[in-house]
């Protein structure tokens, strides 16, 4: 506070009681943005904060026809016992596989797909591509899922295409092999958000001097080498703070498609952290057990944002807070 | 012009001709492959379904019918999960917008003593929820169970949202609120009459961010309310047919099998077509609407997307 010699005036003539006299005095002058806020600030310690305390439900055998104050606790019980399970460690391993997928696939193509939308001459052009790849994005991943399946089904456009191609001489049952899903996966969410995620990264170009590109072409650098040199670079700063934000999000490798995509002859590689909640929860009854997992999910999730914005703030780069 | 500037404007004009047109032939690619899905889903919807089972339908309709439209349209549980559907969308998306601007405005008003403490409440939930079971416990417990008003009150505020209309409001011109209020206007006032407005380039952002998330939900339709018929929408009707044409395929028989079975009897329809026609519907508003708001959310995203 000392930095700012203008708060330190007030901050000296306003001291102990008399401040806490200026804050009631402000909060009844205030009353009309109070009433405006307050519901709101009930709306989410009830939606938000007091499903945070039913984490109290991972250390607990919960049984759902007792009330919520009469459970039987039962210490590391839960967390011991999801760490025994060998599913556990198979839905974590296809989180995180897929999440890193998603993650490498989503960055890589979004960099690229702006790089490439920057150096088109025509603008009619530019916003035609532009509106049209936003598509994916809007409609729901049921109707992703069906256009999928339907593209990958034995007689769907891929195995049609394949086929005339020669690539392979019959019909593949793509969802029905289980070490194709992961792949299916990355570029069904590439398809769905390359264009989306292609915003930010545009806006991020515009901020660029142009002067950078005169006096790169007088030094006679060429297209790749102006990409390379002063467009990738100018990015820089936005692509450090998104990766932050997704590494925060790396056990949150989706639900909707793997659920949607997912099915008996594929479950092995499809089932996530999140569908194990879902089964373990709601199909099985076991809450304690699945509390325990999504617990695990957050704070291990909020460990690897507080990692990421670390080694940023160690490199010297922007970063989320 | 000197021979050796226009002979090295030459030769650096061929890589850059080629790397446009290479360019240009990659954007056509990317268009067709977006596009292709949709225009496929839309020609098998207006086959006639038992000619689609021939196959070869691409782009365009080789037999052109309405009939999968009449179908889906006289099937009353479809009918009535589009009405479901649509009640959702408008309601979810008045609500939550009026809210969501309402809270932005009182933190974006830098002398408001709670401004800090609203904030971070709100923030903080982006990075810590409760999670699927405590949740599920929440909406029973509130009664909210079986109940049309789950798909409306838990979602009142995104916080995301929030951010993009209080960087909004805050990058208005201060003088205009500040008239307001010397002329007498209430907070609630000015408010309604001098903010809401000014602000409609940011809520036509969030309504389409929030209209489209309503339109698309099942898996709260699917948690929730999934006992009573009268309350599916849309989307979840076409997650159904999705899910018993997976397990038909799991199985072994066709999808075909399974409908028929279900069925019972012989009918103009067929999966297939079915699947295609409601892809259609499902997607229909959201691709008439989208385009048309395309300068609002591409700056909303950019505002939210630094500042969030």
């Amino acid at each position: 506070m000392g930095k700012h010699t203008g708060q330190t005036v007030t901050a000296a003539a306003t001291t102990g009681n008399s401040r806490i006299g200026t804050f009631f005095k402000q909060l009844s002058k205030q009353k009309m943005l109070m009433l405006m806020s307050l519901p709101f600030l009930l709306w989410v310690f009830v939606f938000k904060y007091v499903p945070l305390w039913g984490w109290t439900i991972a250390f607990q055998k919960f049984r759902p026809a007792r009330d919520l104050f009469n459970q039987e606790w039962v210490g590391l019980n839960n967390f011991k016992m999801l760490f025994q399970e060998e599913a556990f460690y198979r839905v974590l391993r296809n989180t995180l596989v897929m999440s890193s997928i998603n993650l490498v696939l989503g960055f890589v193509t979004a960099i690229v797909l702006a790089l490439l939308l920057n150096e088109l001459r025509s603008l009619m052009f530019k916003r035609t591509v532009q509106t049209i790849s936003y598509l994916p994005h809007f409609i729901s991943w049921v109707v992703a899922a069906n256009i999928v399946q339907t593209a990958l089904a034995p007689e769907g456009i891929i195995n049609v295409l394949m086929l005339k191609l020669n690539l392979i001489d019959q019909p593949i049952l793509w969802l029905g092999k289980g070490e194709y899903f992961w792949g299916i996966l990355g570029a069904t969410e590439v398809w769905k958000n390359v264009g989306w995620n292609t915003i930010i990264y545009l806006a991020a170009i515009t901020t660029i001097d142009p002067s950078q590109y005169e006096a790169a072409e007088i030094d006679g650098a060429n297209r790749i080498q102006r990409i390379l040199h002063i467009t990738l670079p100018g990015m820089k700063s936005v692509i450090v703070i998104l990766l932050i934000m997704n590494l925060g999000h790396i056990l949150e490798s989706g639900f909707e498609p793997q659920y949607l995509l997912g099915n008996g002859m594929n479950v092995d590689y499809s089932e996530n952290l999140d569908i194990f909640v879902l089964k373990y929860g709601m199909n099985m009854g076991n809450y304690g057990l699945a509390t325990a997992a999504g617990m695990f999910k957050t704070v291990v999730s909020f460990i690897f944002l507080m990692v990421a914005n670390n080694v940023a703030k160690r490199l010297g780069e922007s970063r989320l807070y | 012009m000197s021979g050796a500037k226009s002979s090295r404007k030459l030769y650096s004009s061929v890589p850059d001709k080629l790397f446009d047109t290479a360019n240009i032939i990659f954007m056509i690619c990317l268009m067709i492959v977006t596009l292709y899905p949709f225009l496929n889903m839309f020609a098998l919807s207006f086959n006639d379904a038992n000619d689609s089972i021939r196959g070869n339908i691409y782009i365009w309709p080789r037999e052109w019918t309405w009939a999968n439209y009449e179908y889906i349209f006289n099937e009353s549980s479809i009918f009535y999960a589009t009405y479901i559907s649509a009640a959702r969308t408008i309601i979810g998306t008045l609500v939550s917008v009026f809210c969501t601007a309402m809270l932005a405005y009182t933190i974006s008003r830098q002398d408001y003593v709670l401004r800090k403490f609203v904030t971070i409440a709100f923030i903080f939930t982006m990075y810590f929820n409760g999670g699927l079971i405590p949740n599920y416990l929440l909406t029973k417990e509130l009664g909210l169970l079986n109940n049309f008003w789950v798909y409306i009150i838990p979602g009142i505020i995104g916080v995301f949202n929030m951010i993009v209309v209080r960087s909004f409001i805050e990058g208005l011109p201060e003088g205009i609120m500040e008239s307001a209020r010397i002329d007498g206007a209430g907070e609630f006032t000015t408010f309604m009459k001098i903010v809401l407005p000014l602000t409609i380039p940011a809520l036509a952002t969030v309504s389409l961010f929030v209209a489209v998330s309503q339109w698309n939900s099942w898996f709260d339709v699917f948690l929730y309310n999934s006992s009573r018929l009268e309350l599916s929408t849309l989307q979840y009707e076409l997650m159904k047919i999705l899910s018993t044409s997976n397990t038909a395929a799991s199985s072994g028989a066709t999808a075909a099998d399974a409908f028929a079975g279900a069925q019972g009897n012989v009918t103009s329809v067929t999966p297939t077509s079915i699947r295609a026609t409601m892809t259609i519907v499902a997607s229909l508003p959201i691709i008439i609407v989208y385009p048309f708001l395309q300068k609002y959310f591409v700056q909303g995203m950019t505002v939210g997307g630094v500042k969030g």
